[in-house]
């Protein structure tokens, strides 16, 4: 979506409130918008990434209202309310979250543009708490793709996180 | 993706009238289909009315003893719920061998209910189909076709409906409850899904200002002589080449009940009632089972990318009712097919 159609629907926009890594937010939004575009677009938050931009590939993932969802697929206009939580809002006091470390420490990408996008989905593995084994991990890890084939060390830095059982960024 | 008037349902009287009141307009739920389509201007559509605000969120008992699902709980919430773990495992085991972690917390009962097909051709507006725009032509027929439908095809269109969700509903006897002008119904979902014929762009029986308010299961006394069996060109986050919905009530040895339905074949879930009963009233066994895969397949036709998939949905049968039949469900996470 060009800039330029973005800013002269804004005048007959939707108002929406958004609390994004716990800053409120009140936007007016096309309705046509998506979270995605939104994010990285309106509030400038360029660490969730557009892949597809259709669904298929997880870069855009983002935790909604406390889920994991894929934000290319999410008219704006419809989460009026809603609290989203991006890569950006990881880290605590310059403290990485346990998860960003994991993936520094495992080497856990090549190029990094999936690397948001498979660190949020990994950090909502967490907190579902659903996956044990190797498999459970790359079965419930499915939806983030990696175009370089970081998967092998993915799947080790969970596998750390998940075994210290820590969080979030606070010690 | 054309512009929209954007419209926030408060109450389903509202949701019904602003459908009624234009023949261009959609629901929105979950959005992880509608959306899509809109991005690659498939659908079109000058009205987009959100329905997520109404009550539609709970799984109630009913008085039969089986479950209401809300038409927008996610498909996540449905898999994972205790009551749906316990009296209807086949139905979670589809919904989690579907799409991803993401889409599935987006997802709704309904939204999934009414995705629409993945024919390559229906989702490139440079090309001509019958679906997308009546009276094109069907390009599949001579195409590419590899993941197209061997079983109730027509002339005029030959595509698949992708879900798993709804191939668990066809085996379990669920009852789609609507809502519209004309009020309230109650639409069995073998009479939900249609065959293309010679309408292809016309998908379900749901008229359009009626909204899905809910889905619901009948008792179920399977146990876990049960089994969804998906199978696909990768491990998961694919959609079904061929899949099967197994489910067996297993007396004294014999057979009691059956229930066996299909995705990725039809333009609906396909269940086969002939083929069910030729099982009832046998021990389960591999001869029987061969016996009812041949009944289902008794119509199947292939084209020119596709005619694997007659062999390939035989044997899933075969396999998917000695799943049924041992106990053993197919695991979704761990894919060694036992
Ligand atoms: C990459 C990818 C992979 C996928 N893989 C799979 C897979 O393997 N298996 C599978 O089964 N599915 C798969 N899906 C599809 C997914 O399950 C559907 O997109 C989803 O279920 C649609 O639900 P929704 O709530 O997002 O629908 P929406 O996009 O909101 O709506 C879809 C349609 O339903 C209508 N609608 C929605 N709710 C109602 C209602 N209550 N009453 C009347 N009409 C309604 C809308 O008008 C629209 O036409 C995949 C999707 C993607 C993008
Ligand atoms: S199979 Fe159906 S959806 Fe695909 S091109 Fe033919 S008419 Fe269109
Ligand atoms: S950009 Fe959203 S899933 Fe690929
Ligand atoms: S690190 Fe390059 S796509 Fe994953």
């Amino acid at each position: 979506m060009s800039p330029s159609q973005e800013a002269s629907a804004d005048a007959a926009g939707i108002p929406v409130t958004l609390t994004v890594n716990g800053t409120t937010h009140r936007l007016t939004v096309q309705p046509t918008a998506v979270l995605l575009d939104v994010l990285r677009e309106r509030l400038q938050l360029t660490g969730t990434k557009k892949g597809c931009d259709h669904g298929q590939c997880g870069a855009c993932t983002v935790i909604l209202d406390g889920r994991r969802v894929n934000s290319c697929m999410v008219l704006a206009a419809m989460k009026d309310g809603s609290s989203v939580t991006t890569i950006e809002g990881l880290a605590e006091d310059g403290r990485l979250h346990p998860m960003q470390q994991a993936f520094i420490e495992h080497d856990a990408f090549q190029c990094g543009y999936c690397t948001p996008g498979q660190i949020m989905s990994a950090v909502a593995l967490l907190e579902e708490g659903r996956a044990n084994t190797v498999e459970e991990i790359r079965e419930y890890m499915s939806g983030n793709l990696c175009r370089c084939g970081a998967y092998v060390n993915i799947v080790a830095a969970i596998q750390q996180v998940l075994a210290t059982g820590r969080r979030s960024a606070t010690p | 993706m054309n512009n929209f008037e954007y419209l926030r349902a408060e109450t389903l009287d509202q949701a019904v009238a602003a459908a009624a009141a234009n023949p261009a307009a959609k629901f929105i739920a979950g959005g992880t289909n509608l959306v899509d389509l809109m991005k690659y201007n498939v659908e079109r559509p000058e009205r987009v009315i959100d329905i997520t605000r109404l009550p539609l969120r709970e799984i109630a008992p009913t008085e039969e003893g089986g479950l209401l699902i809300g038409a927008l709980v996610p498909n996540s919430d449905l898999a994972y719920d205790e009551r749906i773990q316990a009296c209807y495992p086949l139905l979670a085991s589809a919904i989690l061998a579907g799409a991803s972690p993401q889409l599935r917390n987006s997802a709704t009962t309904g939204g999934n209910l009414l995705q629409r097909t993945r024919c390559y051709y229906f989702y490139d507006p440079g090309t001509p189909c019958n679906k997308r725009e009546p009276g094109t032509g069907c390009p599949a027929i001579e195409g590419q076709n590899r993941i197209h439908a061997i079983l109730g095809t027509s002339e005029h269109c030959i595509a698949t409906h992708p879900s798993d969700m709804c191939v668990g509903l066809a085996a379990l006897e669920a009852v789609i409850h609507v809502q519209g002008q004309g009020g309230a119904r109650r639409i069995p979902i073998g009479e939900f899904h249609r065959l293309p014929g010679d309408t292809p762009h016309i998908d379900t029986t749901l008229r359009h200002d009626e909204v899905v308010t809910g889905v619901e299961l009948p008792p179920s006394d399977y146990g876990s002589n049960h089994t969804y069996l998906k199978l696909r060109d990768r491990l998961s986050y694919a959609f079904a080449l061929v899949s099967v919905a197994a489910a067996l009530k297993i007396e004294d040895g014999v057979v009691a009940k059956a229930r066996l339905a299909l995705g990725g074949v039809a333009h609906k879930p396909w269940r086969d009632t002939a083929a069910e009963a030729l099982l009832v009233g046998n021990p389960p066994g591999r001869e029987r089972f061969a016996a009812a895969a041949e009944e289902v397949l008794r119509d199947a036709r292939g084209y020119a990318h596709n005619s694997f998939k007659i062999e390939l949905a035989r044997r899933a049968i075969i396999r998917a009712l000695e799943q049924a039949a041992a106990g053993t469900p197919q695991s979704q996470t761990d894919k060694r097919i036992r």
